[in-house]
C-alpha cells in the first residue's frame, strides 16, 4: 500500500497545476466554482472556460490522439480532475459530450461517427443532450416507448422517423445534438431487447425542447417532444436493437471521476459550514460540533473510498462495486451536510435574491435532493448492490 | 499511488486466514470465551513459531521479521473477522508500539524479543477511575522514596490483564510529566482482577498496585509522545479488527437471506431485506476505507495519524455496531439466541465502541483537529 505519487505522476500534477494557475484568471477566477452538475448557472462563462481547457488540450485526456485527445491514462485523467477541482475552476459545460456521449461513441461508434462527433466535442463547438428517461419511463428505463420507425418500409433510403417524448434532458435547450434511446422493435414486451440508440439533430422542426424549472428555480433540464423528427442509419449508435447495451455502458463510464470532483467540492462545503458555525456562535454547542464532525468525517471517508475506487480503476480499468457504494454514501451524506449548513444559517436561510437568486448554502440544500434521484435512484442503487454485488435473489 | 495491499500482503492475509479457519472455528472461540484466559497458549505459540505473527513489526535485531504496521493491521483484520480470543492487540500492537517508540534501548532489548516470540504477553495499563483513555486523566503517581520506584493505585480495563506477564503502567510523575513503568505479573503488591465481560471474546482485568516495585521504561516524565502514538496506532488496529468483524457479520446476513425461505421464497428476495443488506455493505465499505487509510497514516506515522486514529476508530466501531445489529435483525428469532453466533459479533462491536475512547470522545478530539472551534468558555 503506497499513497505517494511517483515522480512521473508528480510531474504531470505539477504541469496541470502550472497551467491552471496561469489560466484560471480574470473572469474565470472571479467566478470560481460557478455552476454544478445540474445547473445552468454561469453558462456562458463556463463555455468559455471549456474553450480555454480545449485550447490547452485538457479535454478528452484519455481519448485517442488521432481524434484530438491526448491518449493518456486514467491515472493522469484522475490527477487532472483533482487539480481542476482543487483550483475551484468553473464547472464544465460540456459534461454530456465529454463524460457520456463521447465515451459511448468511442466504444460503439463507427469510424465515421468518431471522426464526425469527437473533434467538435473537444473543440467545444457542439453540445449534447440526453434522451433517455420519459414521463412514463424513469427507473424503468427499459419500458421507453419513444418510437423510431423506418421512413420507408424496406429501409432503402436509410432514414428514420422518431415520435415520442423524453424528459430530464440536462441543458436540452442548449444542445445541438441529442442521443436518444428509441424503441425499434414492434413488440414492447421485448423491453430492453427492442431498443436502439440514435443520434438526432436537435435543431430540426420535429424536435421541440421545453425547459423545466427545478426546485431551485433554475432551468436545469427540459422535456423534448419528437414529432416526426428525422434521423438516419449512419446516425445509429451501435447495433439495431442493441441500444440498451450502449446506454448501460454510457451510464457506467468514468463515474469514478465525477465522484472525485464532487468530494473536493464537499470539502469546501464542510469548511464553509464550520466557518458559519463559528460566525453564528454555534461552534460551542456540543451537539452542533458533533454533527459538524460527523459531516466532516463523512467527507473524509468519501476521499478514502474514492482512492480505493481509483486504485481499482488503475489496476483493472474497472471501478468495481466500490463505486456504486460510494455514490450511495456520498449522496446521502452530502444531503446531511447540506441540511446542517442550511440550518446553521438560522432564519437568514429564508432570505433569497429578487429573482429567487440563491446563496451557495441554499443551492446545496435544494440541489442535493436530486442526488439520490438522478443517475439511478437510491432505491434502484440499493437493488443493484443487493442483487449484483451481494448476489441476493431477484 | 496504489491504495490497496500488495500481493505479498494478500498472501500473508490468506495464510493467516487459513490458520484461523483451521484452528479457531466457532466452537474454539466459544470454548476460549467461556474460560478466564481468553487465549489458547499452544495456538498462541504456533502463531509465533510457525507464522511469526507476533514479530511481524518488530525489528530483526529484536527477533522479529522487520515488516511494519501494514502487516500487523492485516492480521488484526483477520483476527477480528473470526473473533479470535488472543492477546495480539494488547501485547503486539499496544505494548509493542509503546516499546518501539519509548527510546529505551535496554527495555527494547529485554522486552521485544520475548514479545516477538510470544513467550511474554505484555499489556499497557492506562485507564483510571474516569474510564477514559485520555492521558490527561492519568493520575497514578510513582513513589520515589526507596531505591526502586513503587506504584500504588488502580488501573482499570487492562486488555488481557489476567494473562499478562508484563504490565506497562502509565503514571504521572510528582513533577508533572508522564512515565511508563514495567511491572512483571508476579510482582509484590500487584493484584490482577480478571473481569467477567459482556463480550466474552475480549478479556479485561483491573490491576491494583500496593507499593509495587517497578522499572522505568523510557525517560522519566517524557513518555507522553510515545504513549500517544501507541494509543493512536492501537485505535487503528482496533478499527481494522472492527472492519474484519463487520465484513463477516454482513456475509452472515447475506448467506442467511439467500437460504431462509418464508412466504415461498428466500427472504433475500424481499426488498426490505435487500435494502438493509445494501446499507450494511455501504457501512462496511466506508469502514474499510477509513481503516485502510488509517493504516497508511499509521505505517507512515504522518501528520494525519492523530486525526485518523480518532476518525477510523469511531467510524469503524459505529459501522460494526450498526451492521452487527442489522445481522441479528436479518436472522429474526434465531439471531437472538446464545447458540447462534450473531450475538458474539454484536457484543464485540459494542465493546469496541466503549474501549479506547467512545465515539463521542473521538469526535470531540476530531473537532479540535479539524479546526472546529473548541468549546467557548462558559459565562
Amino acid at each position: 500500500m503506497d499513497l505517494e505519487f511517483t515522480p512521473g505522476e508528480r510531474a504531470f500534477r505539477d504541469e496541470a497545476r502550472a497551467w491552471l494557475t496561469e489560466h484560471l484568471v480574470g473572469e474565470f477566477a472571479e467566478h470560481r466554482g460557478i455552476g454544478g452538475p445540474a445547473s445552468d448557472e454561469g453558462w456562458e462563462i463556463r463555455l468559455r472556460w471549456d474553450k480555454e481547457l480545449s485550447a490547452g488540450q485538457w479535454l478528452g485526456l484519455t481519448w485517442p490522439r488521432e481524434l484530438g485527445g491526448r491518449g493518456l491514462t486514467p491515472k493522469e485523467e484522475a490527477i487532472f480532475t483533482i487539480e481542476h477541482s482543487r483550483a475551484c475552476a468553473p464547472y464544465i459545460a460540456t459534461e454530456q459530450g465529454l463524460t457520456l456521449l463521447g465515451p459511448m461513441v468511442l466504444a460503439f461508434g463507427t469510424e465515421e461517427q468518431k471522426k464526425r462527433f469527437i473533434p467538435p466535442i473537444l473543440a467545444v463547438d457542439e453540445l449534447w443532450g440526453q434522451g433517455f428517461s420519459e414521463p412514463g419511463a424513469g427507473s424503468d428505463l427499459a419500458s421507453v416507448s419513444t418510437r423510431a420507425e423506418r421512413e420507408d418500409g424496406d429501409g432503402r433510403n436509410g432514414r428514420w422517423v422518431i415520435n415520442g417524448q423524453k424528459i430530464w434532458t440536462s441543458m436540452g435547450d442548449r444542445a445541438q445534438w441529442l442521443y436518444v434511446l428509441c424503441r425499434t422493435a414492434a413488440d414492447p414486451a421485448l423491453r430492453h431487447r427492442g431498443l436502439t440508440m440514435f443520434i438526432v439533430d436537435a435543431r430540426q422542426p420535429g424536435v421541440e425542447v421545453r425547459p423545466i424549472t427545478n426546485m431551485s428555480g433554475r432551468g436545469e433540464f427540459s422535456e423534448v417532444f419528437f414529432t416526426d423528427a428525422r434521423t438516419s442509419d449512419d446516425l445509429m449508435l451501435g447495433e439495431l436493437n442493441g441500444g440498451w447495451r450502449v446506454a448501460m455502458a454510457g451510464l457506467s463510464f468514468e463515474r469514478g471521476l465525477t465522484l472525485l470532483s464532487h468530494q473536493i467540492s464537499y470539502e469546501r462545503e464542510i469548511r464553509s459550514a464550520i466557518e458559519l458555525a463559528r460566525e453564528r456562535g454555534r461552534a460551542g454547542d456540543p451537539v452542533i460540533r458533533q454533527r459538524l464532525v460527523q459531516a466532516w468525517a463523512a467527507v473524509e471517508v468519501m476521499r478514502y473510498m474514492n482512492l480505493r475506487s481509483l486504485t481499482s480503476l488503475f489496476r483493472s480499468a474497472e471501478t468495481g462495486s466500490i463505486t456504486s457504494v460510494t455514490k450511495l454514501f456520498a449522496s446521502r451524506h452530502h444531503q446531511r451536510l447540506a441540511e446542517l449548513r442550511a440550518e446553521l444559517m438560522g432564519p437568514w436561510l429564508e432570505v433569497v435574491g429578487e429573482d429567487y437568486e440563491l446563496q451557495p448554502a441554499q443551492s446545496a440544500l435544494l440541489g442535493s435532493r436530486a442526488e439520490t434521484i438522478y443517475g439511478g435512484t437510491a432505491e434502484i442503487q440499493h437493488n443493484i448492490i443487493a442483487e449484483r454485488v451481494l448476489g441476493l435473489p431477484r | 499511488m496504489d491504495f490497496a495491499f500488495s500481493e505479498e500482503q494478500e498472501l500473508l492475509r490468506s495464510t493467516v486466514r487459513t490458520f484461523i479457519d483451521r484452528n479457531y472455528p466457532e466452537s474454539k472461540v466459544r470454548e476460549l470465551m467461556a474460560g478466564p484466559a481468553g487465549n489458547d497458549p499452544a495456538l498462541w505459540r504456533q502463531m509465533a513459531d510457525q507464522l511469526g505473527l507476533q514479530g511481524l513489526a518488530i525489528p530483526e535485531q529484536h527477533g522479529g521479521s522487520g515488516f511494519g504496521f501494514q502487516e500487523l493491521a492485516i492480521v488484526e483484520e483477520e483476527l477480528g473477522r473470526a473473533l479470535v480470543p488472543s492477546p495480539f492487540l494488547a501485547s503486539v500492537v499496544q505494548a509493542g508500539s509503546y516499546l518501539a517508540h519509548c527510546g529505551d534501548e535496554a527495555a527494547q532489548k529485554d522486552y521485544l524479543p520475548p514479545i516477538a516470540a510470544g513467550t511474554t504477553i505484555a499489556s499497557l495499563a492506562i485507564v483510571e477511575s474516569s474510564g477514559r483513555w485520555d492521558l490527561g486523566d492519568v493520575g497514578l503517581t510513582p513513589h520515589h522514596a526507596s531505591a526502586e520506584p513503587r506504584l500504588s493505585g488502580t488501573k482499570l480495563f487492562v486488555l488481557d490483564g489476567g494473562i499478562a506477564d508484563l504490565i506497562l503502567v502509565a503514571a504521572r510523575e510528582p513533577e508533572g510529566g508522564l512515565s511508563v513503568y514495567a511491572v512483571p505479573s508476579g510482582a509484590p503488591g500487584l493484584r490482577l482482577e480478571p473481569l467477567h465481560t459482556m463480550d466474552q471474546t475480549r478479556k479485561l482485568a483491573h490491576a491494583r498496585f500496593d507499593g509495587t516495585p517497578a522499572r522505568l521504561v523510557g525517560q522519566r516524565g517524557a513518555a507522553a509522545a510515545a504513549l500517544q502514538i501507541a494509543l493512536q496506532v492501537t485505535a487503528i488496529a482496533l478499527a481494522m479488527e472492527a472492519a474484519g468483524g463487520a465484513q463477516r457479520a454482513l456475509e452472515m446476513a447475506v448467506e442467511y437471506a439467500k437460504i431462509r425461505h418464508q412466504f415461498g421464497r428466500p427472504i433475500g428476495s424481499f426488498q426490505a431485506i435487500k435494502h438493509k443488506c445494501a446499507d450494511m455493505l455501504v457501512e462496511v465499505e466506508a469502514a474499510r476505507s477509513a481503516a485502510y487509510y488509517g493504516v497508511w497514516c499509521a505505517s507512515e506515522e504522518n501528520e494525519e495519524l492523530p486525526a485518523l486514529a480518532s476518525l477510523a476508530k469511531s467510524v469503524c466501531a459505529d459501522a460494526y455496531f450498526q451492521v452487527a445489529g442489522d445481522n441479528i435483525q436479518v436472522h429474526g428469532g434465531i439471531g437472538f439466541t446464545w447458540e447462534h453466533p450473531a450475538h458474539l459479533y454484536f457484543k464485540r462491536a459494542k465493546s469496541t465502541q466503549v474501549l479506547l475512547g467512545d465515539s463521542a470522545y473521538h469526535r470531540e478530539r476530531l473537532a479540535s483537529l479539524a479546526g472546529i472551534a473548541p468549546p467557548e468558555p462558559a459565562g
